[in-house]
């Protein structure tokens, strides 16, 4: 692997050296001795990062053992595990919690697929490779508000794109895709895999570009097919990122609100609500500050397992650190 | 290496399929967005608009307080940029050019933090900024993006302040000027199109957040652009199809104008993280 300059070169062409770009020391050692008194350039990042993020967090945890309530006068007591006790006869919650697991592999799996299909594809000499590159990137910059909105459109059942083009193929008629109760998961569960699919293929595409290219031709020139070359040279090398960014993925999924928010709302019958949509309804509309706290607990649990898998993989995967 | 000519022809199907994947939705948005309401209302939907029409936009903006919404996100993403970059960079730069387990632990905080369950969050940070008279307003909500942004702010950052060779600094020390010296007038001004690239990726951040912004904000007067979107799906989930992809179109463009001036920077960015992952 290249020593890192934190920013190996970008899958597109390099533009002209905007910036001057030294080979620096992998990891980033001590460059130059920075004194202790250093420090103080810490604060104004650092205060805001433990009283914005750090601190909820742990203030959420504690939350989570009281039984706060929205517009409550009596105050706030301590009432031990009771909220997480309570959760383990949830069974509107636990279904939420599947619904929530599958959705997160269900994005995640397709879209490492497709997007290591696009990864491949767009590292060859290919004509439309240029377009490919900067179309990619429109489901990225798009507000997630936005995306699920127009997808709300390519499902309508009258004026969507896709019962059209499914109609003109003579494939059905006007479904509603959304709120129909086997199809509102898959429906949003393919948004999912579009809105993700560029950071996903980047991610990839980047890992491609750090495999050594004259492993590649040696192999071909052994005569190793298009299969035992991907499997031997590509797969290796690519094995870290891939490791890392499908943990990831799972992560961010796993958290996901606006876009089925947008979508949905969690319908038809909860079918399509994710825990996140569940925290929120139960702390914003029903005012269970403390059992909602309870169940985002429950899924920061879940995160950091996934989290250590992303760390381990991390540590064990990379030769550049 | 040489590929075949069925393999060559494979490899142009399946890349087009993938734009026509990629671009569909957006190009129906598009087209709905200049449709008059008669070939909205049609069953048999064209790609193209027969007649287009501008009227979408008009009456997107005369039923949702569209403008002061975008006002909003405006100043919301504008100061989330600039305090995110004018806190980020001191840190990005001790994280830069220092390690110790300190700041090893701080990056390993910025990673972690990219996963930061905000269903959990959330709840403390609203009782936090009820307890501080800030919620519903658009101050407290920056208050909030600027933390939200700021671990990617410091990865992006903390790249650029690397490829600034050190000797520069070295240099500029010896000839006795202090830390933030070195900092503000050797360091910041090479470290110039790193430091733009930041603060339009926290604009974007900001400018497209929806959750933070869902359960903070309460009156018309403080919501922004993505909030007010999602009040052209009435409660029953109808919706006035032309205004509302014209009111989602008109959120976008800021939104793809910036991307596409920061897209290699911002790609980098991932990139490199993922590499180094």
């Amino acid at each position: 692997m290249t020593s890192t300059t934190s920013a190996p070169p970008p899958p597109t062409r390099r533009r002209p050296a905007a910036r001057p770009v030294t080979r620096s020391r992998r990891g980033g050692g001590p460059a130059r001795p920075l004194d202790h008194g250093a420090w103080f350039l810490v604060l104004p990042a650092l205060i805001p990062i433990l009283l914005l993020s750090v601190g909820p967090l742990l203030y959420g945890v504690a939350l989570a053992f009281t039984d706060a309530q929205a517009g409550r006068t009596a105050p706030t007591r301590w009432i031990g595990t009771l909220n997480f006790s309570d959760l383990t006869r949830d069974t509107l919650f636990q279904e939420s919690f599947g619904i929530g697991l599958l959705w997160a592999v269900g994005v995640t799996v397709p879209q490492f697929a497709l997007a290591l299909g696009l990864a491949l594809l767009l590292d060859q000499e290919l004509r439309l490779r240029w377009l490919a590159r900067a179309l990619v990137i429109i489901p990225w910059a798009m507000p997630e508000v936005v995306v699920g909105i127009m997808w709300r459109l390519v499902y309508h059942p009258d004026a969507g794109v896709l019962n059209e083009t499914l109609r003109d193929l003579g494939l059905g008629t006007g479904r509603d895709w959304l709120t129909g109760l086997g199809t509102a998961l898959p429906a949003v569960v393919l948004v999912g895999v579009w809105a993700g699919l560029p950071q996903t293929t980047v991610a990839l595409l980047a890992g491609l570009q750090n495999t050594p290219r004259e492993l590649h031709e040696a192999a071909a020139l052994d005569g190793a097919g298009a299969w035992r070359r991907f499997r031997a040279v590509t797969w290796p090398a690519l094995r870290p990122v891939a490791l890392a960014i499908t943990a990831l993925n799972l992560i961010w999924n796993l958290n996901a609100f606006a876009l089925v928010y947008v979508l949905t709302g969690g319908g038809p019958g909860g079918r399509t609500r994710l825990p996140a949509l569940f925290v929120y309804e139960e702390a914003f509309r029903y005012g269970q500050f403390g059992y909602a706290a309870a169940m985002g607990c429950v899924l920061v649990a879940v995160v950091s397992v996934l989290l250590a898998v992303f760390l381990v993989g991390r540590l064990t995967g990379g030769d550049d650190r | 290496m040489r590929t075949g000519r069925a393999a060559r022809a494979g490899q142009y199907l399946a890349l087009t399929g993938y734009l026509v994947f990629l671009t569909v939705p957006f190009l129906w948005l598009l087209s709905l967005s200049f449709k008059p309401v008669r070939e909205l209302a049609s069953l048999h939907p064209t790609w193209l608009p027969r007649d287009p029409t501008l009227a979408n936009f008009r009456q997107a903006f005369e039923e949702q307080p569209l403008l002061r919404a975008a006002g909003n996100s405006l100043v919301a993403a504008v100061s989330t940029a600039l305090i995110c970059v004018l806190i980020a960079t001191p840190m990005a730069y001790v994280l830069a050019r220092r390690r110790t387990p300190l700041t090893t632990a701080a990056t390993g905080w910025v990673v972690v933090s990219q996963a930061f369950p905000f269903a959990l969050v959330i709840i403390p940070l609203f009782l936090l900024l009820r307890n501080l008279r800030l919620v519903d307003s658009v101050p407290g909500l920056i208050l909030v993006y600027v933390v939200w942004a700021l671990p990617f702010a410091l990865w992006m950052l903390v790249g650029h302040v690397r490829a600034i060779p050190p000797e520069l600094e070295e240099a500029a020390a010896v000839d006795g000027a202090g830390r933030v010296r070195v900092l503000v007038s050797v360091v910041a001004p090479l470290l110039a199109p790193g430091l733009a690239a930041t603060a339009l990726f926290a604009f974007i951040t900001a400018w497209n957040e929806f959750f933070f912004a869902l359960v903070l904000l309460k009156t018309p007067e403080s919501r922004t652009l993505p909030v007010v979107l999602t009040h052209f799906i009435g409660a029953e989930g109808v919706a006035d199809l032309g205004p509302l992809a014209a009111a989602a179109l008109v959120a976008t463009v800021p939104s793809l104008v910036v991307f596409a001036v920061i897209q290699r920077r911002i790609t980098s960015g991932i990139a490199a993280g993922a590499v180094r992952a």
